[in-house]
């Protein structure tokens, strides 16, 4: 496949591993922010290639596992009690809430969908005009666009019976949150490739400037990855902090200004909930409230109780980069993507998730 | 949940009587829909990035092909760089009266 199978040529990884160690010459702590670079970076074996120096740690950069139990327990009660046709991406669907997850609901009888698009739950409305249809709207700025744009379809559809639940987060303010915990030891940044896609690079130079550290825009694939830690290794050798952008054949320094546009008409920013981090002020999405039509939030006002996380699982520590999932006491144990304690365990963009399915032992004991 | 793959545009369509500009993208020899609403320049035969349904971008090819030069540049920049401080060692080794005598 272009533009893909050659990010993953193992010769083309054999360069960069090399001159990863010809460049480093103390030890350096770096941050990937996307939980889907997370999975690309264990589940490449690509941690392994690392000098020993180089200590990757895994950043909040996934929704599933950020979005509120409160929110989960929501979508729940729609699908059981309001009778609502529960549309969700699959990643979703086995996070557990207070009492169940989705996917315990869907078991006992509820109707709920997993979908690979919103636009399909909107087509799903439009076949069923006497069923209310719910999209559970999860995700950070690359999903924003498709939610909108599902929003803004039903609209000029006339339908009256599709609406989104938004759990929607930025990774700008979690990138700050992860900063100004004072155990943080991050002395470098890749900035999710995809999220900067849509929304541009420019909003990360003021952190560079504020926190003084590289931040290099990075994509997924293995040579991506590898590239992206060099960029970031050479800036920490000679004491250097940029912006850079390794992706640049999919992210335009201004981003994509039609998806801006589509976000900004359907989502206002406002203070958001963080599961396992609390709240980050002015970070995340809620739908405008001139389309309260199309906000389940609103359109059916229910008030679900907050409950306390559980007490055993640290996943907070791991999405903010202070614990590996492996330091965590219950992991593997207590804790597993079939019975998990927390949304890390089960997201395909969990920390936790990553290291249970693909991390050799000698990494997950090293 | 970011997760975008890349994809050949195959033909294009619309729905909803005209009102979703809509693409057939072939990804590797299997065909899925994707809306072309944020990329309304996308032509057949581009390769756009694909996330849940939706065309996010259109892959720049002129940036991937240079996007393999990095370690050639990098190598050479930093044989430049070696080569400055060299220069700068001898200078500073040598004082310039012994290089104007």
């Amino acid at each position: 496949m272009k533009h893909l199978t050659e990010y993953r040529d193992p010769e083309q990884v054999d360069h960069y591993v090399q001159e990863l160690h010809r460049t480093v010459t103390k030890p350096w702590t770096v941050m990937e922010v996307c939980g889907g670079q997370t999975h690309s970076l264990v589940k490449n074996g690509i941690l392994n290639l690392l000098p020993d120096a180089i200590r990757m740690v895994h950043g909040p950069g996934c929704p599933v596992c950020v979005t509120p139990v409160h929110l989960i327990d929501k979508a729940v009660y729609l699908a059981e009690e309001k009778g609502v046709m529960l549309c969700s991406f699959g990643d979703m669907i086995r996070v557990p809430g207070s009492k169940k997850s989705l996917l315990e609901a869907k078991a006992s009888g509820a109707d709920v969908r997993i979908l690979y698009s919103p636009l399909e739950a909107v087509r799903l409305a439009r076949e069923n005009p006497d069923r209310d249809v719910v999209f559970f709207a999860v995700g950070f700025e690359t999903t924003a666009p498709a939610n909108a744009l599902s929003v803004v379809h039903a609209q000029q559809l006339g339908l009256k019976n599709y609406s989104i639940l938004a759990s929607h987060v930025l990774v700008p303010p979690a990138m700050e949150a992860v900063m100004n915990d004072p155990d943080t030891n991050i002395q470098g940044f890749l900035a999710a490739g995809h999220v900067c896609t849509i929304m541009g690079i420019s909003e990360y130079a003021p952190l560079v400037e504020r926190y003084k550290l590289p931040i290099v825009v990075t994509g997924f694939e293995p040579v991506d990855l590898l590239h992206g830690i060099l960029m970031t290794v050479r800036q920490l050798e000679r004491g250097e902090y940029k912006l850079e952008n390794q992706y640049t054949r999919v992210v335009r320094p201004e981003g994509n200004p039609d998806a801006q546009q589509v976000i900004n008409q359907v989502f206002t920013v406002v203070d958001r909930e963080w599961r396992g981090i609390g709240n980050i002020p002015q970070s995340g999405w809620e739908v405008r409230p001139e389309l309260a039509d199309f906000d389940a939030n609103r359109k059916f006002s229910v008030q679900i109780e907050k409950v306390p996380e559980c007490a055993d699982c640290i996943a907070g520590l791991v999405l903010k980069g202070i614990k590996k999932p492996f330091e965590c006491s219950q992991f593997g144990t207590n804790c597993n993507p079939e019975r998990p304690l927390g949304a890390p365990m089960v997201s395909s963009e969990g920390a936790c998730a990553a290291y249970y399915h693909f991390a050799a032992v000698d990494l997950v004991h090293a | 949940m970011c997760l975008a793959i890349p994809g050949k545009i195959k033909s294009i369509g619309y729905q909803y009587n005209g009102l979703v500009r809509m693409a057939q993208v072939s990804f590797g020899g299997i065909t899925k829909e994707a809306s072309l609403d944020m990329v309304p320049h996308a032509e057949i035969g581009d390769y756009v990035l694909v996330h849940v349904g939706v065309a996010i971008t259109v892959v720049d090819e002129e940036e991937a092909r240079k996007s393999f030069q990095y370690l050639a540049e990098i190598g050479e920049l930093d044989e430049l760089l070696e080569s400055c401080q060299t220069d700068r060692q001898l200078m500073e080794r040598q004082p310039l009266n012994h290089l104007v005598a």
